[in-house]
């Protein structure tokens, strides 16, 4: 089998830390039970195996109490929860023209649902101005809903800043960091981050089908719980708990995932998230000035890699994005992702709709060579396809 | 082994139970996580079992980390 060359980490990581295949076995061999259905040991070994990556990820997200994480499948989930909970017919929500359709399709529905939606533009290179939601606060706005980085461009957004306008309005603040958490540093407190949904299969290491939700305190009010049933408390009662993490977090969990998302988190916090972040932007960097010194070669995005996280948006010109990334795939070995990325108002910003982008997206144990291997498949391609070009 | 002169702290769920066992285990606070005794009603299955003398000690570290349904005496 020829070499791969995994270039699709903003889709899902991998490859993952060995640790993290290594905690799952570990759970399946040794572990196994239902967590907190019944008193015996195993189960309260794997109640606490649940309690671990509720504690790393409580660590990772500056969350002082642990039980404000709610577990999910994923971040999509974690944001239906939110939006579908929190907003009632009459209320105005805000978002970006740069968000991925899991903020924007649960939005667009309660739109259909007497919501009303304002959408704050950005600039063709993905870049959001605080001001710009501001200046759409009404007295009628319940939430901002936005995302920590596009998924698209990489471009991060001012998170801090937006937080800070939120709490001074009253309005919530929900983040999709999906593209950051594990990545980049985040703090709620210090961020006013009101609502975080992250997902645990991309930059956090674990595995797929784990995500989940940061609520703060008092929050849960207001959000109904669209899932209901068992959860090992208040058994005898035939109505759902009304307190975290139990309300949103009916039926048997992924425990075995938990256990890897667990390992993931611990792989990030031991080699701190400040080397992962250096070393993804050197990746980055790389990529964009390999890429930019090719013929035919179009970079979206801001196209600094201080400014995004680990995500290159490119077209070459004359070959369509799904045929590029194809070619890659079946002559290099390389995966990328072609289109428009779940992501249809971001490439209308960036004004790549309908055609989209390919994108590259480096990870952690991505390597230097894996860089130049890549710049020059797409130097090599861009040539043939051109008859010119450089490098 | 008798449980009779112990303590039990009982939760809201297990997971404030295993919560309460961190926060007590960080502070060297000698306890034990125990299915619930069969004669207390409890809303969750664990709980987390005592000597008498360590009460106040236990109460004092849990206050504002981890709330606590009851406590009960066997």
């Amino acid at each position: 089998m020829k070499k791969i060359t995994y270039l699709d980490n903003a889709a899902t990581s991998w490859p993952k830390p060995e640790s993290m295949a290594a905690a799952m076995a570990e759970f399946n061999r040794s572990v196994g039970a239902n967590p907190g259905r019944s008193g015996h040991t195993l189960s309260i070994e794997a109640a606490r195996t649940v309690m671990d990556a509720r504690e790393a990820l409580a660590d990772l997200f500056g969350v002082s109490d642990m039980l404000r994480i709610v577990f999910t499948k994923n971040a999509t989930e974690a944001l239906n929860i939110v939006i579908s909970g929190l907003l009632k017919p009459g209320d105005h929500a805000i978002t970006t023209s740069m968000e991925h359709n899991s903020v924007m399709r649960p939005l667009r529905f309660a739109a259909t649902n007497g919501v009303s939606l304002s959408i704050a533009p950005c600039t063709e290179t993905g870049e959001l101005d605080p001001q710009a939601i501001a200046d759409l606060i009404t007295p009628d706005t319940r939430a901002i809903f936005m995302t920590h980085a596009s998924n698209v461009t990489g471009t991060i957004m001012p998170v801090a800043e937006v937080g800070a306008i939120a709490r001074e309005r009253g309005v919530l603040l929900c983040v999709d960091a999906s593209q950051t958490a594990g990545a980049l540093p985040i703090s709620v407190s210090d961020m006013h981050i009101d609502f975080l949904a992250f997902t645990g299969h991309k930059a956090l290491l674990g595995p797929q089908g784990t995500g989940g939700l940061y609520m703060r305190k008092g929050l849960e009010e207001f959000i109904p719980s669209p899932m209901l049933g068992g959860t090992g408390s208040r058994s005898e009662f035939e109505v759902q708990p009304d307190f975290m993490p139990d309300k949103y977090e009916a039926g048997t969990p992924n425990t075995i995932g938990l256990a890897g998302l667990h390992a993931g988190a611990r792989f990030i916090m031991d080699t701190g998230i400040g080397t992962i972040r250096q070393k993804e932007m050197a990746l980055t960097a790389r990529l964009i000035e390999g890429l930019d010194s090719i013929s035919g070669v179009r970079i979206f995005g801001t196209r600094d890699a201080s400014k995004q996280t680990a995500v290159v948006s490119l077209t070459v010109a004359g070959i369509n994005p799904s045929q590029l990334s194809m070619m890659l795939d079946e002559q290099y070995g390389i995966m990328s992702r072609p289109g428009l990325h779940c992501a249809p108002a971001a490439h209308r910003t960036i004004r790549t709709f309908p055609e989209g982008t390919v994108r590259l997206s480096p990870g952690f144990f991505t390597t230097a060579e894996d860089i130049e291997y890549a710049v020059r498949a797409i130097a090599r391609i861009a040539k043939k396809e051109n008859g010119v070009g450089s490098s | 082994m008798s449980d009779e002169g112990y303590c039990v702290l009982l939760f809201d769920s297990v997971s404030s139970t295993l919560l309460a066992e961190r926060t007590l285990k960080k502070k060297g606070i000698s306890h034990k996580v125990i299915p619930v005794p069969r004669q207390i009603s409890s809303d969750c299955g664990v709980c987390i079992r005592f000597r008498p003398e360590l009460r106040e000690e236990i109460v004092s570290t849990l206050k504002g980390a981890v709330e606590f349904r009851d406590i009960c005496t066997l």
